[in-house]
């Protein structure tokens, strides 16, 4: 089985917006991601841009519509689609969701939540194999973004996302924007939170911006919305996993609103920043 | 302890009609109504978004407020089956053109339907196109019995209406003026290497087009456009095509090659 290997850099989401921009020179940006249900057509220029891509960065490859997180058996087909994608491009990582996205005939193009208890455990872990044993390499499974919670769990996210590494042996992106966003929504410390994530399974981290709205009972209600630059208090908890983990291969996401490619350059550049200090050994 | 299932969870995300399951709670003690509305919004505005991304000339004609709430009725009732949403809204053609308060924008399902075909031809097969020159290697005996495979990108699309005129100036490849000659077009939509590209066609040639797509011989082909256009110019025609970029292959019986 093919272990994740980014490298332990800094990276974006590509868009198919920024590839004449990106094709002017070499970018500072040690790998990109994409989205691979967007890759599933035949030909036309997706492919065109990812093989440009994949010849000439590191690739990460993140499904957002397996939902490994469904109760349901996994889709085959889909599954298939993917290991083809993987066959044909060879990233250096794939990743997907703790969540799930479809249900019966219909795909609900969100990232639905379920409650954590051992039930749903021994469901993720048999999906996990799966994926896993289907595609011959190590995957790497995404914290989510919440925005409620089940009076049925019985398990804490952090321990039931390393549950599932322990027994697959796949490895973790750990995204602290969905952190503050969960730990903001349910009124939980985020640091505290990651105090307790298994960092010796991340293989990635992913950063991106959120909105802020309020609930039914006027408290704040963060939205995972991938639309604006990474908060402030985001880059925080970031810098503080990178002091303790050392550096890790960290994705900026920016799906709506696109800026022009200098911006989210620039972000990629302040994740790089914070990369280097942590390379760096500490001063006298 | 309440379970919720997947199948009660996913039900009021489509149906608006149905509350929200029970078992789902929120620190403050209140009814997360709103915190599953989030996810109801992100299920229906999500897809609307994906239809826009597919559509963006029909939503700069409606404007994004109208073509949004339009979207998101189509979606709840056609939501996708599929995860690859790269050609959901296959029925956004038919759905628009019975959709009641877009009547006042009669050609508007046709400029879905040039979109879904650009669309079609964006991720098509790379295949190469025949050389344009290999006609002149063919002896005039054997043309009329030649028949033609197409790119997986072409298609032909006929309107009642000024389609490719709207859609041009609209996707800002013509400027913005009052149309004076409303009268109704054809188009013919190719991917010869990685650009896709939109070209009105006259009568004659969507029928010749048409013909040769259904398997028909080039002499059979050329009947049905001089049926529709007792002028249509079968040379001129014949190497507007193969420019085109949209026949992979030509096909004699016995073989060319032979």
């Amino acid at each position: 089985m093919q272990l994740s290997h980014l490298p332990r850099q800094s990276g974006v989401g590509f868009k198919p917006e920024h590839f004449s921009a990106i094709r002017e020179g070499r970018q500072p940006i040690g790998f990109f991601e994409v989205h691979a249900e967007n890759y599933m057509g035949d030909g036309g220029p997706p492919h065109a841009h990812l093989r440009y891509i994949r010849e000439n960065y590191a690739l990460s490859l993140h499904g957002v519509g397996l939902s490994i997180g469904s109760m349901q058996p996994l889709d085959r087909d889909h599954l298939a689609r993917l290991k083809s994608l993987c066959d044909r491009y060879e990233p250096e990582s794939f990743s997907e969701h703790l969540a799930w996205s479809s249900h019966d005939t219909v795909f609900l193009n969100d990232l639905l939540p379920l409650p954590y208890t051992h039930e749903t455990l021994d469901h993720i872990v048999e999906h996990v194999d799966q994926v896993q044993s289907t595609l011959n390499r190590q995957m790497l499974l995404e914290n989510p973004a919440t925005y409620l919670l089940f009076a049925e769990s019985t398990i804490p996210e952090t321990e039931f996302l390393a549950e599932i590494a322990r027994r697959t042996g796949c490895g973790l992106l750990l995204d602290v924007n969905n952190v503050f966003v969960s730990a903001t929504n349910h009124k939980l410390d985020a640091e505290a939170y990651l105090a307790s994530f298994p960092l010796q399974h991340v293989g990635e981290i992913h950063l991106s911006g959120h909105a802020e709205t309020i609930d039914e009972a006027g408290a704040p209600l963060l939205i995972d919305t991938h639309d604006k630059q990474v908060a402030d208090p985001v880059w925080a908890l970031y810098e503080s996993v990178i002091a303790r983990s050392g550096p890790v291969a960290s994705l900026v996401e920016w799906d709506d609103n696109i800026p022009a490619w200098p911006v989210l350059r620039a972000e990629a550049q302040a994740a790089q920043a914070i990369l280097d200090r942590a390379r760096r050994p500490a001063a006298a | 302890m309440t379970q919720v299932t997947q199948a009660s969870f996913a039900a009021p995300l489509l149906d608006r009609s149905k509350p929200p399951p029970s078992g789902l709670r929120s620190w403050t003690g209140a009814e997360p109504v709103r915190r599953y509305g989030v996810y109801r919004n992100n299920v229906a505005t999500g897809l609307a978004r994906a239809l826009a991304a597919r559509f963006p000339v029909t939503e700069k004609i409606v404007g994004e407020d109208f073509f949004t709430a339009m979207a998101r009725d189509y979606v709840l009732e056609h939501p996708p089956s599929s995860p690859v949403l790269l050609h959901y809204g296959n029925s956004f053609a038919d759905f628009v053109a019975g959709f009641a308060p877009a009547a006042s924008v009669p050609y508007l399902a046709d400029i879905v339907r040039l979109e879904d075909a650009q669309v079609r031809a964006y991720h098509a097969a790379d295949i190469a196109s025949v050389d344009p020159q290999v006609l002149t290697r063919i002896a005039p005996e054997r043309m009329a019995g030649l028949t033609f495979i197409f790119h997986p990108a072409a298609s032909v699309l006929r309107s009642a209406y000024p389609v490719v005129t709207i859609w041009s100036m609209n996707s800002g490849e013509q400027p913005l003026t009052p149309i004076a000659d409303w009268q109704a077009e054809d188009a013919l939509v190719t991917r010869p290497e990685l650009a896709v590209l939109t070209r009105r066609i006259a009568p004659g040639s969507t029928a010749f087009l048409l013909a040769l797509m259904a398997g028909d011989g080039l002499a059979g082909a050329f009947g049905k456009a001089l049926t529709v256009d007792e002028t249509f110019d079968l040379g001129g025609n014949l190497a507007d095509l193969l420019r085109s970029g949209a026949v992979i292959d030509i096909l004699s019986e016995p073989p060319l090659e032979a």
